[in-house]
């Protein structure tokens, strides 16, 4: 046992740093529902040093009271290094990733009852050389469709452990605990096939699944009969349908009362805290900075878990897959592939987590693509802007009969702009500067199941999590700088008018660049503010025009929407609301691009294409409606 | 793999070519290097018998059933892949 030279005792485990071991295996195995049975609330997401890849990390608590470091790694099917998530595998496992270290054994989890396919998997797993055991998941459903394994001959065959679990269900993973907390040996399986070659490798696992008198299980029936109806000609695009206006609706109208608690909640404790603080720079500072700005992006959490909840369930039941594969053709079309439509659903309510579902497109040059084009979507945040604009210029006159007006049908208008202009330029890019390698669309249908509350739990902690680490950050810093733009240079220890601070001159400097469009300096002022997230334009103008009003109520306010009519002409608004329609004005999402990309790159050319969209359209906007006049 | 003259070249077709249900044999996967193998991986090897099931309105893409698994492809890549019906 040349295997037990180093890292034996347990005095190192439990005093000296932790173990670490790493889970390994195919898309669809069940490694997340394994992780999480392992280490519960324990974990954290991070990206792996370098790379844009995601990974997580966390802690798993053995019965000795020992702890290990448990990494999940991308799914994967080979360790053939030319995709990048294998890459990483394959070097994480090597320990070739700084900062994280070489694990010390591998859990590789296998679907069971696709053993004859996964098990190839095993092959470059226990090539590594570093101790393995080797996880059979979904047990109980191979013994319920009629499948069996025996683990003791497959053990030998593999040297190394064979446990048969339900990752779901917590059966068998004591025996991983318990072979976390024993000593690993390296295997040394009794043959190997060359790794290069798939065919000969799918011929050892067969040949190794035979021996250990692996039986595949009968065909998974409920999923079949599901995918009749949901794949249906007529049938299934009909239900598509429902669950896209559903979910649409949904994150709309059901996350209202939520947001407007989490809103209320807000502004009665900063309503407190104003009532109990010194009347000092510092208490406007916290309660218009600090309150009136991390607050007003919180207020979106609601809305945020919400739709991370439908994700969840579409994901993990399975149905997912097979709505990508529905919206296929109509992706297709604009250069994209079907695994784009879900990122830019979710950019509807805001384009962040719609760049953070880009992750599960392979192909770098769509999920770059799909990133450039989903803050064309209409977020959530463009929505104040829209209301207010529209209310503020557009008599409310019936269009068909009660059912659709003229406010709503402009609001409309508004968002089937956003999807052209998104599907245009997907065009564009696919046809250009992103021209496809014609990476083909390969996607894996995996049998329907019932999502779990403890993993839809899991996710929307996590996002929680991400979401108020970013507002606690980002957002924070961009409100502190604004408000004290708006309130410099102090004159005899008092801040300036508006007109005369810092962001009072910044608008009248960019007043010549923008007058073609039909806006003064305070529009500018609100352009500029908007740079940080685009509901910032309503409060910035309203503080302009000495109004105190909180966005969503801003449009109510008559006296904001007649200060407005005096500073925009209805050709200004028009062009108003094409600019908001094109800009990309959100740092979060400016600084995710980055994240997710890898660099300033991207950003930089979607920011720039956006705003030269933008001008352009607004000035078009504001020449054909001003002639009109 | 014996291939020789084809006396009946009609039952020489693509997987395209499969209708909801029908299933053939792979005999080929006329694509790149990268891509024919990540298509091995899901299951698509040479000698395995491949089944047509569901598909998007409109039959493309088209959901294939092969060892074990169900895998979706686009009928521009369906259309490499050389199957042989088994009689």
């Amino acid at each position: 046992m040349s295997a037990c030279g180093h890292g034996s005792g347990p005095t190192r485990t439990a005093v000296a740093g932790r173990k670490t071991v790493a889970i390994v295996g195919p898309p669809n195995s069940g490694k997340s529902t394994l992780f999480n049975a392992l280490t519960g609330l324990r974990q954290k997401i991070a990206n792996f040093p370098g790379v844009t890849v995601e990974h997580r990390s966390g802690t798993a608590r053995l019965s000795n009271g020992v702890e290990i470091e448990v990494v999940d790694l991308p799914g994967v099917y080979s360790l053939d290094p030319r995709s990048e998530d294998e890459r990483i595998t394959r070097d994480a496992l090597r320990g070739d990733i700084p900062g994280v270290p070489k694990p010390e054994a591998i859990l590789l989890i296998l679907d069971a009852t696709n053993l004859g396919r996964h098990l190839m998997l095993a092959a470059p797993v226990l090539a590594t050389g570093v101790p393995t055991i080797v996880l059979l998941n979904m047990a109980d459903d191979l013994r319920k469709r009629g499948g069996g394994v025996e683990t003791e001959k497959l053990a030998r065959q593999l040297d190394a452990p064979v446990a048969l679990v339900s990752a779901t269900r917590g059966e068998g993973l004591d025996t991983v605990r318990n072979f976390l907390a024993g000593q690993f040996a390296v295997p040394r399986p009794v043959e190997l096939p060359v790794l290069q070659d798939v065919p000969r490798c799918r011929e050892w696992s067969a040949r190794v699944g035979a021996r250990a008198g692996y039986q595949a299980p009968a065909p998974p029936l409920w999923t079949r009969r599901l995918d009749r109806l949901f794949l249906h000609p007529a049938a299934g695009p009909l239900i598509f349908l429902g669950v896209v206006i559903l979910v649409f609706q949904t994150i709309f109208t059901g996350a209202r009362p939520l947001m407007d608690g989490v809103e209320s909640l807000i502004q009665l404790s900063g309503a407190w805290m104003g009532n109990r603080l010194p009347d000092a720079w510092w208490r406007a500072l916290l309660l218009e900075g600090v309150w009136g700005g991390v607050g007003s992006v919180v207020v979106f959490l609601p809305q945020i878990l919400l739709l991370f909840f439908f994700i969840g369930i579409l994901e993990d039941s399975g149905y997912l897959a097979r709505a990508a594969l529905i919206a296929d053709r109509t992706m297709a079309r604009a250069g994209l592939q079907g695994k784009s439509f879900i990122p830019l659903l979710s950019a509807y309510a805001c384009a962040v987590p719609a760049i953070l579902a880009t992750r599960t497109i392979e192909s770098r040059r769509d999920r770059i693509a799909t990133i450039l084009i989903a803050p064309f979507m209409t977020c959530s945040a463009r929505l104040p802007v829209y209301t207010l604009i529209i209310a503020a210029f557009l008599p409310e006159r019936p269009l068909l009969g009660p059912i659709l007006g003229t406010r709503a049908a402009a609001l409309l208008g508004l968002y089937v702009l956003g999807f052209l202009a998104a599907v245009v330029t997907a065009r564009l890019l696919k046809s250009s500067i992103l021209k496809s390698d014609r990476t083909p669309f390969l996607l894996e249908m995996p049998p329907y199941r019932w999502p779990t509350p403890r993993s839809l739990g899991l996710r929307l902690l996590d996002r929680a999590k991400a979401f108020l680490r970013r507002a606690g950050t980002v957002i924070l810093c961009v409100a502190i700088a604004l408000w004290f733009l708006a309130h410099l240079p102090l004159k005899d220890g008092k801040a300036p008018s508006i007109q005369n601070s810092l962001a009072g001159m910044l608008g009248r400097t960019i007043e010549p660049v923008i007058r073609p469009l039909g806006f003064n300096w305070k529009i500018g002022v609100g352009l500029l503010t908007s740079l940080a997230a685009r509901e910032v334009i309503v409060g910035t103008l309203g503080t302009l025009y000495g109004i105190e009003a909180a966005p969503e109520k801003a449009a109510e306010a008559v006296g904001f929407e007649k200060a407005l009519q005096k500073d925009l002409s209805p050709a200004g608004a028009v062009a108003l609301l094409i600019f908001f329609a094109f800009a990309m004005q959100c740092m979060s999402t400016l600084a995710v691009v980055r994240r997710e990309t890898g660099g300033w790159k991207w950003p930089a050319i979607q920011f720039a294409y956006m705003s030269l969209l933008a001008y352009a359209g607004s000035f078009l906007a504001y020449r054909l409606v001003h002639g009109g006049f | 793999m014996q291939m020789g003259v084809n006396k009946r070249p009609r039952r020489r077709r693509t997987l395209a070519e499969l209708r909801r249900g029908e299933q053939a044999v792979l005999e080929r996967l006329d694509l790149p290097e990268d891509t024919a193998r990540r298509l091995m991986e899901l299951g698509f090897l040479p000698g395995q018998m491949v089944a047509a099931a569901g598909s998007a309105p409109g039959g493309d893409p088209r959901v294939f059933r092969v060892d074990g698994s169900e895998v979706a492809l686009r009928k521009e890549t369906a259309r490499h892949l050389q199957v042989r019906f088994s009689d």
